[in-house]
């Protein structure tokens, strides 16, 4: 499950530890941290500055 | 085919629902009125149409019968007229204010005027196809929602009507919107000195949208009020709602990511943005020119109950002419995105 969104995931057969994932609901950038079952957190996003 | 009338046609959001019909593949347009430009080629006074309408303006006192008839009138106008549109077609569907509260009471309140057929507000639908769906399949006369109340509600609906604002907090908008939702004709306060580079509050409090949100979200202003205020920035089209809503719980961004989910994943023209990456990481009007999508987006404030409700539209798409046509696709059994598939430019 995508800890940002929580929906579904899906992987790829292959899949290792430390690749990065996107989910494809709320499009979050996520690494893989297990395998059995498939977990993920979120990769450190890239930071916007409009004005701050 | 469904033969179509729009009376009232020379405007911003007339044209834009003349461009809509004139696409749309079960769609015959059959008559445009307009009191002003009576006579002239509507394709002469809406660009758009060039090429594809040999239709002219004609006095609505010439209105004859079709299968449906789309108002796009001044407020007030509709509701004058109501009976001579109703004999016209057995569908009326108005873009206008006249048909959209049920109470009669609010009329006087919001819009300074009487209602002359308050008979007729209980059998009128809000033409919002995400609240009122199965009641536009059966109506005769649809009243579509004003394009920052559309906007609002489609924000706040998951929130509001899963019973999750704390009652004791007013639910604070904020609502940025183009110049074309002034409509089409100048004055003063839309001559190009005046307006450009201008970001204008040009209604603080008292906006006459706020009477359909409560309306629709079955808030009630003693306990739920809405505090509502709108700005008015340097484009043409768009809308942008910014909502502050606290809840009455703890709910972080995955539990409103699965009560926004389970509203809207079925919904053809509202979209979760909500993104961690990439430039297009919230609502955008921009983006949506010319669509009838309404993106809607969320963020639990980490430091209190807060929960910032973002919501995009095209005012005279999704927040007007697109409404329309998508009720008008559900009263006539028509796929509900028919005429609308317009995904939107990128650059724009």
């Amino acid at each position: 499950m995508c800890p940002e969104c929580d929906a579904q995931v899906p992987v790829e057969d292959g899949v290792e530890r430390g690749e990065v994932v996107t989910c494809p609901e709320c499009n979050a950038e996520l690494e893989v941290v297990g395998l059995d079952p498939p977990r993920f957190v979120l990769a450190p996003p890239e930071e916007v500055d409009w004005g701050e | 085919m469904i033969r179509a009338a729009v009376v009232g046609g020379s405007g911003y959001a007339g044209g834009e629902v003349l461009r809509l019909l004139t696409g749309h593949p079960e769609v015959e347009v059959v008559q445009v009125t307009s009191e002003r430009l009576a006579g002239k080629p509507v394709a002469a006074v809406h660009p758009p149409l060039r090429g594809r309408s040999e239709l002219r303006f004609s006095s609505r006192d010439t209105l004859g019968d079709a299968d449906v008839v789309f108002s796009a009138m001044s407020h007030g106008d509709s509701s004058a007229m109501i009976g001579e549109l109703s004999a016209a077609a057995p569908v009326v569907i108005d873009l206008g204010a006249d048909f959209r509260l049920r109470s009669a009471g609010d009329y006087p309140r919001w819009y300074g005027w009487t209602h002359p057929s308050p008979e007729l507000l209980g059998s009128a639908v809000y033409g919002l196809a995400e609240l009122h769906r199965a009641e536009i399949a059966n109506a005769s006369l649809i009243a579509t929602g004003g394009c920052l109340a559309t906007a609002s509600i489609l924000g706040l609906a998951p929130i509001a009507c899963a019973g999750l604002l704390d009652p004791a907090i007013p639910v604070v908008v904020e609502a940025k919107v183009g110049s074309s939702a002034a409509g089409s004709q100048s004055g003063d306060s839309t001559h190009h000195a005046h307006r450009s580079g201008e970001i204008r509050s040009y209604a603080p409090t008292g906006h006459r949208h706020t009477a359909e949100i409560v309306q629709e979200l079955r808030l009630s202003a003693a306990s739920h009020d809405v505090a509502f205020s709108a700005t008015g920035v340097e484009a043409v089209r768009g809308v942008l709602v910014t909502a502050h809503a606290f809840i009455n719980t703890d709910l972080d961004d995955r539990d409103l990511w699965r009560l926004y989910r389970s509203r809207y994943s079925s919904e053809p023209f509202v979209r979760i943005v909500k993104s961690h990456t990439g430039l297009h990481r919230s609502p955008s009007p921009k983006l949506l020119t010319g669509t009838n999508y309404c993106d809607v987006g969320f963020e639990r404030d980490p430091h209190s109950r807060r929960v910032v409700v973002t919501a995009a539209l095209d005012n005279l798409v999704k927040g007007s002419a697109g409404q329309a046509v998508q009720a008008f696709n559900i009263r006539h059994g028509f796929p509900e995105t028919l005429g609308l598939e317009f995904s939107g430019l990128y650059p724009i």
